[in-house]
C-alpha cells in the first residue's frame, strides 16, 4: 500500500521501535495502517502484545533479512 | 556561502561556534557567512529543570544571554521564522524580513504537550518548563505524605528523566523523613522500565531495593482530577495523591504548519542529517524524526558532524562523515549518586553500577554547559 507510513525503527536502541510505533500511532488517523521497521528481535513479540491490550489490529509480523516488518492498524 | 541556523538552543548553538572555529579565514573573506535566528535573545540549560524542581538550582543559573554564547562573526538576531520556503532557499520572519541561505540548518527544538492529554495538565506536576519546575517544587515542599505516581508521556524528551525523577524523589522524601508516608509508583509506556534494556536490567532491581512499585505497558488516556485516577490507554488505573508527569513532547508548530513534518518532526537522513528530498536543507536535535533519544548530547553530537560536513562542503565542495547515532546520557540515581548510558546506531548501552563520582560530574558538567555551547568542549 503507497500510503502507508513506515516508521523505521531499525537500529533504535532509544527510544527503541515499540516507543516510535506508540508516538506514531498518536499521530495516525483511525483506520490508518503503520509498517513497523525493527532490527529488534523483541518487537516481533512485544509490539503485538501492546497492540492486543491497546485493542488495535495486527495485519502482518514477519522477518526479511534480519529486520521484521510489523503491520498494524489504529481501530480507535 | 551563506549558512542559515534557525534555533538558538544547544543544537544550533554549538554547530555555529563549531563552523565559526572552522572557518575564520572564509568569515573573514566573506566566503562564508553564518547567521542564527532564534526566537528568544536567552539560552536555557534545560537539564537544570530537574533540579530546578528539588531546590537544588534557581531560574536565573539556569540562563545565559544568547549573544554572549556565539563567536564573533556570527549574525545573531532574534526573529523567529515562520516561513520556510525551502524551493526558494530563503524563509520569512516574523518582523517580516526575508533571509536567504544555501545552507540551512534547522534546529528548532520540541515542546511539551501536557495539554493533549485530558486532564494532565490541570492534575499533574512536571518539570519541563522554568514555571512548572518551580510550581513542582513548591508541591513538593507542601506535600506531606501520600501515593505518588510517576506517569509518562511518548514520545518525550531525555529519555532518562522518567527514572531520574523517580530516583531523586525517593531520596527528597527520604531527607524529609516521609519515606514511610510515601508510596512512589512507577508507571512506564513499554514492556519494561526503561526503552534501553540493559539500563531497565539495572533500574528494576534499584526500584525493588527501594520500594519503589513500578507498571509497564502503562500509557496515559487521560488523568480524572476529581477521583485523582490516571487511566490508561491499556485499561488500567493508577490512583494518586500527587501526580509527577512527563509529558508527551511535539516538534514547533512552525515546522508543522509549513508542513516539513507530522508532528512537527522533519523527516531526516539518519546519518547526513539532511531532510529527506533536500540536499542543502539540514535538522538536528530534537527536530528530527530520527529513532534516536531527543537528548542534549544528541543535539551535541549532531552538530559536531554536522559543523565538520558544512564546513567541508564550503572547503571541499562535499561532506566528509557520518553521523553515527552517538548519545551520552548522565543517570540520576537519586540525590547523590549517577551513572551513564552510552550508546550509538551500532552498539547499546553498559551501564556501570551508580557512584558518587559519576554524580559530581554531571554537577560539573551542569556548569561546564557553557563552555560546550561555546563550541570548546
Amino acid at each position: 500500500m503507497s500510503d502507508r507510513k513506515v516508521i523505521d525503527a531499525r537500529g533504535s536502541f532509544c527510544p527503541g521501535p515499540l516507543m516510535e510505533l506508540i508516538a506514531g500511532m498518536k499521530l495516525a488517523q483511525v483506520g490508518e495502517e503503520l509498517e513497523l521497521l525493527s532490527t529488534d528481535k523483541g518487537s516481533a513479540n512485544d509490539v503485538p502484545e501492546w497492540i492486543r491490550k491497546v485493542g488495535h489490529e495486527i495485519l502482518d509480523n514477519r522477518e526479511e533479512l534480519g529486520v521484521w516488518h510489523i503491520v498494524v492498524k489504529k481501530m480507535k | 556561502m551563506k549558512i542559515l541556523i534557525v534555533g538558538g538552543g544547544m543544537g544550533g548553538t554549538i554547530l555555529a561556534n563549531n563552523l565559526a572555529r572552522r572557518l575564520p579565514a572564509e568569515l573573514k573573506a566573506g566566503k562564508a557567512r553564518i547567521t542564527m535566528l532564534s526566537a528568544s535573545d536567552k539560552h536555557m540549560y534545560q537539564p537544570g529543570l530537574l533540579y530546578l524542581a528539588f531546590g537544588r538550582t534557581t531560574p536565573d543559573e539556569l540562563y545565559r544571554d544568547q549573544a554572549s554564547l556565539l563567536e564573533p562573526g556570527i549574525k545573531f538576531f532574534v526573529d523567529p521564522v515562520e516561513q520556510f520556503l525551502l524551493d526558494k532557499n530563503q524563509v520569512k520572519t516574523k518582523s517580516g524580513k526575508t533571509y536567504d541561505y544555501d545552507v540551512m540548518v534547522i534546529a528548532t527544538g520540541s515542546r511539551p504537550v501536557p495539554e493533549t492529554i485530558p486532564g494532565l495538565a490541570e492534575h499533574s506536576e512536571t518539570f519541563y518548563t522554568e514555571e512548572t519546575a518551580v510550581k513542582m517544587f513548591r508541591r513538593l515542599q507542601g506535600f506531606e505524605g501520600g501515593r505518588v505516581v510517576i506517569a509518562v508521556g511518548v514520545p518525550h524528551k531525555c529519555p532518562m528523566a522518567p527514572l531520574e525523577i523517580t530516583f531523586m524523589l525517593h531520596d527528597y522524601f527520604k531527607d524529609r523523613g516521609l519515606l514511610d508516608k510515601v508510596k512512589l509508583h512507577y508507571t512506564y509506556p513499554i514492556g519494561r522500565v526503561h526503552s534501553l534494556e540493559n539500563v531497565a536490567k539495572w533500574a528494576a532491581p534499584e526500584f525493588d531495593r527501594l520500594g519503589i512499585t513500578y507498571e509497564t505497558l502503562f500509557n496515559i488516556k487521560e488523568v480524572d482530577g476529581k477521583a485523582k485516577v490516571v487511566h490508561s490507554e491499556e485499561g488500567t488505573q493508577a490512583p494518586f495523591d500527587l501526580l509527577i508527569s512527563i509529558p508527551a513532547h511535539r516538534g514547533m508548530e512552525v515546522i508543522e504548519k509549513n508542513g516539513l513534518g507530522q508532528g512537527g518532526w522533519i523527516p531526516t537522513n539518519r546519518t547526513r542529517l539532511n531532510m529527506e528530498g533536500r540536499d542543502n536543507v539540514f535538522a538536528l536535535g530534537d527536530t528530527t524524526n530520527i529513532p534516536i533519544s531527543k537528548a542534549g548530547s544528541t543535539a551535541h553530537f549532531e552538530a559536531e558532524a554536522l559543523g565538520e560536513n558544512i564546513a567541508a562542503m564550503v572547503k571541499l565542495g562535499a561532506p566528509v562523515r557520518d553521523y553515527d547515532g552517538k548519545v551520552f546520557c548522565f543517570i540520576e540515581a537519586g540525590k547523590d549518586r549517577a551513572t551513564y548510558a552510552m550508546f550509538d546506531y551500532q552498539n547499546p548501552p553498559q551501564p556501570k553500577e551508580p557512584t558518587r563520582a559519576v554524580h559530581w560530574f554531571k554537577m560539573a558538567y551542569n556548569k561546564l554547559y557553557w563552555v560546550s555551547a561555546r563550541g570548546l568542549l
